[in-house]
């Protein structure tokens, strides 16, 4: 019952969609108010409705509810319970439905801000949502319908695949699409703008706190897979330039992008045809993203051929949604009057050049990722297009972006000084470069670029709180009156400190692979392999069963340089429903490193293979990305930002407020 | 398969993960072994999604691995290594695609989107710059020096 109420609520949102779609631009062209304010209650009735769906959906996977032909293919009624409820985004169906949910969440949410829109920009903003939605659910309906009845039923499902049944699917999807789905609001607003042939700092405010939003859960998600990637496939690397991670990259990078191209529209009323263009270009990588992972067209040519109705369902939501916005884009683009005019040196310039960095670096990952497909159907040669080929290009482009980075930050609005900012950015660099003459001076050995590369991340973190902290100390005697001015900084300064700081520590942690170690050996237990500071003894190994699975786990004693550490345990798993065998890694952490401990086969003779890897301050890699994160959302808090802050003055419509 | 495992769900099979390389590949020889890891950190595994040999466990990347070992033992240099994998599986298995006609737009691109945009600015900056030309009044001057004040107060 719970499968056809799903099933019906899914389609009813459908309906729903269309009408949030049509009827408020219809409103706005014919000038009724009534008409036009139907928006917000159709973005709200559909939430509700796909809300309702999703419940359903899980709730047949709690039950196990196997004569869903969706629940039976990945879930099993031993499965712990939440690892039945993470299965319900573990597949094709699911996670499309989860996609749609968090689209049209969204969609309520611009609903139910508070914030003072103007009603056009909100009309047309939720018309524009309201068409992705229609697309999606009409895809989701009539190519993925996770609510499919099996006849006869099984008694037993398939099981969920085994490297998916773990917290990271808890976690990871739901972030990654939160990101994914955030940035079409920012499309959508773009499209309103457009449509509407106006754009203001208003517009940009409006915007900014979404596209941060998108932004921070975006940065999350992506560095929530790496961490589960490295942890779970057992082979220890963090990323590995793979098409379905270039998917994610592409629409974060551009983002990135957006949130700074923002700013300068916002504060200075420039850059707004970028902006726009941005915005929807931020977007359509997103749903290019989609494209890539869900038609399986880069894993092949032919598995897209011979199941071509997704693929081409979505290749042609992918040509309407772009296609029609850069067609939008064309027409009235011109229309748009540009605003504030800035120096050749100034923070705009910064700003500009940052986006010109990133921009061509998330065209370098788009044909990359492209290039061998679209050169194996113009002329049939088959090339890859692997990590050595990121390397040597992406990593480039990036570093005179992070070397520019604490200069442009220090630099005035519209007229700055170049020869200042540079001096206030010297002890910052200053650090930097006797952060890297240290470790060339007392690290034997290693590559040479990794303490150029540690260098670069000090001079990240310290020029990023060199600024707020110059404005914090700079004019303040005393400490009360240095807090007093810490406290009456805007949070945004505060976010966009912790934001490039976090770059700064991610750099750190990416430069510091380059010293880690690794050791294969055959061991019988008592015997002992040694890599880097660790050595690990084979203690014991031991079968035991799990709920759905067999597995024999390996004790260890780890020693770090002469002390003694909490044993570790690594495993090789048989899932019974699957008979798929999997890995579980043994992990160390001592500090901002860890030991890495994987199996392997093991042979006739009782010995295993073992494979053991020193990683030193790899953890700094995602604490970075968590403290971007972080300063997103600090940002967020702004009080310019407050998505929901409620105006008890109705203003006539926010008025621009002085920068800071 | 790799990184980010589920978005790779209902579109591919997942192959079991463990730790490719096994012991008795290692050679003995550990610059040669070191050298051995650096070129099959370049080679695909032909059977497999955007892996190289080096991280794969499928049967086929075991047998490539052992053949550049084989190789390298022989006396061969790295580059003849490559040229012998090159020669049996053609481009494809280089995850480095080679330079050359077909692939240079590959290679030129973000060079050439970033000098563009460069030049495409620098052009821009002149136009932008070309009112601030305009000759102020002194009393335009003199506001306009309040307001640059004020804005950095």
């Amino acid at each position: 019952m719970f499968v056809e109420i799903g099933h019906f609520a899914l389609a009813l949102a459908l309906g729903v969609a269309v009408v949030q779609t049509i009827v408020p631009l219809w409103g706005v062209a014919r000038n009724d108010p009534a008409l036009a304010s139907v928006g917000p209650a159709a973005a709200i009735a559909c939430f509700l409705l796909v809300a309702l769906s999703f419940g359903c959906l899980m709730a047949s996977y709690v039950v196990s509810d196997f004569s869903v032909e969706n629940v039976a293919a990945n879930s099993h009624s031993t499965q712990p319970l939440i690892y039945k409820l993470t299965s319900v985004w573990g597949n094709h169906e699911g996670s499309m439905l989860l996609w749609v949910l968090i689209l049209v969440l969204f969609g309520a949410l611009v609903a139910l801000s508070r914030r003072s829109l103007p009603p056009k920009l909100r009309a047309g903003t939720l018309a524009a949502q309201g068409s992705v939605s229609v697309a999606f659910l009409a895809f989701t309906l009539l190519t993925s319908n996770p609510f499919r009845r099996l006849v006869p039923a099984p008694g037993e499902g398939q099981d969920l695949n085994p490297i998916l049944q773990d917290l990271g699917l808890a976690i990871h999807p739901p972030l990654l699409y939160v990101g994914y789905v955030g940035f079409s609001i920012t499309y959508a607003f773009a499209v309103a703008a457009l449509i509407e042939g106006k754009i203001d700092a208003v517009w940009a405010r409006a915007v900014r706190p979404w596209t941060l939003l998108a932004w921070t859960f975006l940065t999350l998600g992506i560095a929530m897979g790496s961490y589960w990637a490295y942890y779970e496939l057992g082979w220890g690397g963090w990323w590995f330039w793979d098409p379905v991670e270039n998917a994610s990259l592409m629409p974060w990078l551009a983002g990135t992008a957006l949130i700074h191209s923002t700013v300068v529209m916002e504060k200075r009323d420039a850059l707004k045809v970028w902006t726009i263009l941005l915005a929807i270009l931020t977007f359509s990588l997103s749903l290019l993203g989609t494209f890539i992972v869900r038609s399986g067209v880069l894993t092949s040519v032919h598995s897209f051929a011979s199941d071509p109705q997704r693929g081409l369902f979505i290749l042609g939501i992918l040509i309407a949604f772009i296609g029609g916005s850069l067609a939008l884009f064309a027409w009235r683009a011109p229309l748009l009057k540009q605003g504030g005019l800035f120096a050749p040196v100034s923070r705009e310039s910064a700003l500009v050049v940052n986006n010109l960095f990133l921009a061509t670096a998330c065209a370098t990952v788009f044909i990359g990722t492209l290039y061998p497909l679209v050169l194996e159907m113009v002329t049939g040669d088959k090339i890859s297009v692997g990590p050595p080929f990121f390397n040597a290009t992406f990593v480039p482009l990036l570093v005179p972006l992070l070397l520019l980075l604490p200069i442009g930050q220090t630099l005035a609005w519209k007229r700055g000084d170049l020869l200042g900012a540079a001096q206030r950015a010297q002890v910052a660099f200053g650090l930097g470069v006797v952060t890297t003459l240290a470790i060339f001076a007392f690290v034997r050995g290693g590559p040479v670029l990794a303490p150029l590369g540690i260098g670069l991340g000090v001079f990240l973190v310290v020029g990023a709180f060199w600024e707020v902290g110059e404005r914090v100390v700079g004019r303040a005697s005393g400490a009360s009156a240095i807090l007093s001015r810490a406290k009456g900084l805007p949070r945004s300064a505060w976010g966009t400190a912790l934001g490039h700081a976090g770059v700064g520590i991610s750099v750190i942690g990416i430069a510091a692979v380059a010293w880690g170690t690794e050791a294969i050996g055959m061991l019988k237990v008592g015997e002992s392999l040694t890599s880097g500071r660790y050595t690990v003894t084979l203690e014991a190994v031991t079968p035991r069963t799990g709920p759905n699975y067999r597995e024999d786990a390996a004790r260890f004693r780890i020693v770090a340089d002469g002390r003694e550490l909490k044993p570790v345990e690594a495993m090789k798993r048989i899932y019974t429903a699957r008979s798929m065998p999997t890995t579980e890694a043994g992990i160390r952490t001592v500090g901002l490193g860890q030991a890495y401990i994987s199996l392997g086969e093991p042979d006739a003779s009782g010995a295993i293979a073992v494979k053991l890897h020193d990683k030193p301050l790899i953890l700094l890699i995602w604490i970075g990305a968590l403290v971007m994160a972080a300063g997103g959302a600090l940002s967020l808090t702004d009080r310019r930002f407050r998505l929901a802050a409620p105006r008890r003055v109705a203003a006539p419509s926010a008025l621009p407020q002085p920068a800071e | 398969m790799r990184a980010l495992p589920l978005l790779l769900v209902g579109s591919l099979a997942l192959a079991a993960p463990a730790i490719a390389v096994q012991p008795d590949e290692v050679l003995k020889n550990p610059a040669l072994e070191q050298r051995a890891r650096q070129i099959s950190s370049g080679l695909r595994c032909l059977v497999c999604q955007n892996q190289s040999i080096d991280d794969s466990d499928a049967p086929l990347a075991k047998d490539l691995r052992v053949l550049v070992r084989e190789r390298l033992t022989a006396g061969d240099s790295d580059g003849a290594v490559m040229d012998f994998v090159v020669a049996r599986y053609g481009d494809f298995v280089l995850l480095r695609p080679p330079m050359n006609a077909r692939t240079i737009a590959l290679w030129a691109a973000p060079f050439v989107i970033v000098l563009f945009g460069a030049i495409f600015l620098w052009r821009r900056r002149n136009l932008a710059a070309a009112p601030a030309g305009v000759t102020l009044t002194a009393e335009e001057q003199r506001r306009l020096d309040d307001l640059l004040r004020d804005d950095r107060g």
